[in-house]
């Protein structure tokens, strides 16, 4: 009997034929040019999600009930720097958020400043990118509330928001544009299931932007730049992780 | 002069019209990439909770565990040992790695989650535009009434037994009725096309924060996010299944002929060639 094609050779020539296939594809996902086709499919992401529906859709929201058991902490669990320590001795009473770049009124807020402001609390389901969720009844002042006080200038097309904590060397930072800006929900967050935000969630101020993943609420706010552009800024393409990992800017998915 | 030619048989005469045979391949493709890109975002946490939330410290229905030495997959309380498959295993280099699943599994096949977020959501585009459009001319070349539709008859408990029957002694047709899908035949496609394919988009869609304010009955009626998750799994293993019973049966059924027949149309029985 003539076996032209044994088992083993079958199994070898789809072996190597899977390898040559793997090795393809990787050397695809790593050109820049492939990327740049399959991260069309993002903006398509982006144009489709803000035309369905009212653009200020709020996300849901849930009961005390539905809470977490506990708020899992990702990334920066401690900023750790001198300054950020001696801040968190005193209760962050030093703590300064400053709102700089393309506003007509830029000024500075404490935060017992923020505190006395109007507030909104929120029980809402954090996502991260990569698949889990939290849910946790955050309380801020709307970023609204605060735009409103500084004006932004026309120009003004994105927020970037700086923070006290660095990752692998680098300052985080994160960026979003006016639509989200002012969307009811956004609000500087100071209180976390009823307590002040704890360090490893991002004391004392994080961003809640609930329309887009984790990463995108950026923990240890120090500063507000509106800006009419982001290429300038870190690496170039709005946030931390765009900038080292290629995330996506608009994570509404 | 006139031109002997080799006629095309006419559409009716194929056993599988284009739009059947793009999508099938268009399909295969798509799927072969969400499944691998797919296992990359699993990677980034590989473990698989019910309801809206789920993080490292809730319970997981399901998850991977992985250390140097060991590897182990946990559905609620049995551990099932799978080092060197998945949770430890060996990469090209035969160096130890303690993601999930394995390297060759996975598009790309090392870790990276934001390039395997953008082969998912890129196929997945191709995918779902290709579905609706399959689904549509599937009613309106009337392929879903003629070849897919089954009739009160093909119900009765009994004449689905005596098919199971069939397939057990290998007879997956009436000898001389090839082109008449039998009854498990229809029933997992309608199944895979317009339950499992659609369950996969819209679980999918659920997992997204925005499509959540946009519509959040999509996330609701799978009872919460965690849950989409879960199904969006389940349903790729359901996909994988389908997909091995697919290829044991075109093995049995003659696979050179029935691959040729799904790439060049293939001839319907019985049909004359002018």
């Amino acid at each position: 009997m003539r076996r032209l094609l044994t088992r083993r050779s079958l199994i070898t020539s789809a072996a190597l034929g899977a390898g040559g296939l793997l090795s393809g594809c990787d050397a695809l996902s790593r050109s820049p040019g492939f990327q740049d086709i399959l991260a069309s499919a993002e903006d398509a992401n982006f144009l489709v999600q803000r035309a369905l529906g009212d653009r200020m859709e709020l996300a849901s929201e849930y009961t005390i009930a539905d809470l977490s058991p506990k708020f899992r902490a990702n990334g920066t669990r401690d900023p750790g720097t001198p300054d950020y320590t001696a801040s968190a001795a005193q209760g962050f009473a030093d703590w300064q958020l400053r709102l700089t770049g393309l506003f007509t009124k830029p000024q500075n807020f404490s935060l017992s400043a923020l505190q006395s402001m109007p507030q909104r609390t929120q029980i809402t389901r954090h996502d991260c990118v990569e698949g889990w969720s939290a849910i946790g009844q955050w309380t801020g002042v709307p970023l609204k509330f605060l735009l409103d006080l500084a004006q932004l200038q026309d120009k003004a097309k994105f927020l970037v928001f700086h923070c006290a904590d660095r990752l692998s060397g680098r300052p985080y930072y994160e960026s979003i544009d006016l639509l989200d800006a002012f969307h009811p929900q956004t609000i500087m967050a100071h209180r976390l299931n009823g307590e002040a935000v704890q360090v490893e969630n991002g004391a004392p101020l994080r961003l809640r932007v609930e329309r887009q993943l984790g990463y995108k609420h950026a923990k240890y706010v120090t500063g507000i730049e509106a800006v009419a552009r982001l290429d300038n800024i870190g690496s170039g393409k709005g946030g931390y992780w765009e900038d080292v990992a290629d995330y996506e800017w608009y994570a509404g998915i | 002069m006139t031109f002997e030619m080799t006629e095309m048989p006419k559409a009716k005469n194929l056993r599988h019209r284009r739009t059947t045979r793009l999508w099938h391949w268009t399909n295969a493709l798509c799927l072969l990439v969400l499944i691998m890109s797919g296992l990359t975002i699993f990677n980034a946490h590989p473990r698989l909770y019910w309801g809206e939330y789920g993080a490292v410290g809730d319970y997981a229905w399901a998850a991977v565990g992985s250390s140097e030495t060991l590897g182990y997959v946990r559905l609620g309380e049995t551990k099932i040992e799978t080092t060197g498959f998945i949770g430890n295993w060996r990469d090209s280099d035969g160096k130890i790695q303690t993601w999930a699943f394995p390297g060759w599994a996975t598009l790309p096949s090392y870790y990276s989650l934001a390039e395997g977020r953008r082969w998912h959501f890129f196929f997945a585009w191709i995918f779902s535009v290709g579905l609706a459009f399959f689904m549509v001319r599937s009613f309106s070349n009337r392929h879903v009434q003629r070849d897919l539709h089954i009739v009160r008859a093909e119900w009765r408990p009994s004449h689905i037994w005596e098919d199971v029957n069939n397939h057990m002694r290998m007879r997956f047709h009436v000898p001389d009725a090839v082109n008449i899908y039998n009854i498990l035949q229809k029933l997992s496609y309608v199944g895979v096309i317009f339950v499992l394919l659609p369950l996969m988009i819209f679980t999918g869609l659920a997992m997204s924060p925005a499509m959540d304010a946009n519509w959040p009955l999509l996330t609701d009626m799978f009872g919460g996010r965690q849950s989409a998750r879960s199904i969006h799994f389940i349903g790729m293993f359901l996909l994988l299944v389908f997909f091995i019973v697919h290829m044991v049966t075109l093995l049995l059924a003659g696979p050179f002929k029935q691959t040729w027949a799904m790439i060049s149309g293939g001839k319907r029985e019985g049909a004359s060639d002018a």
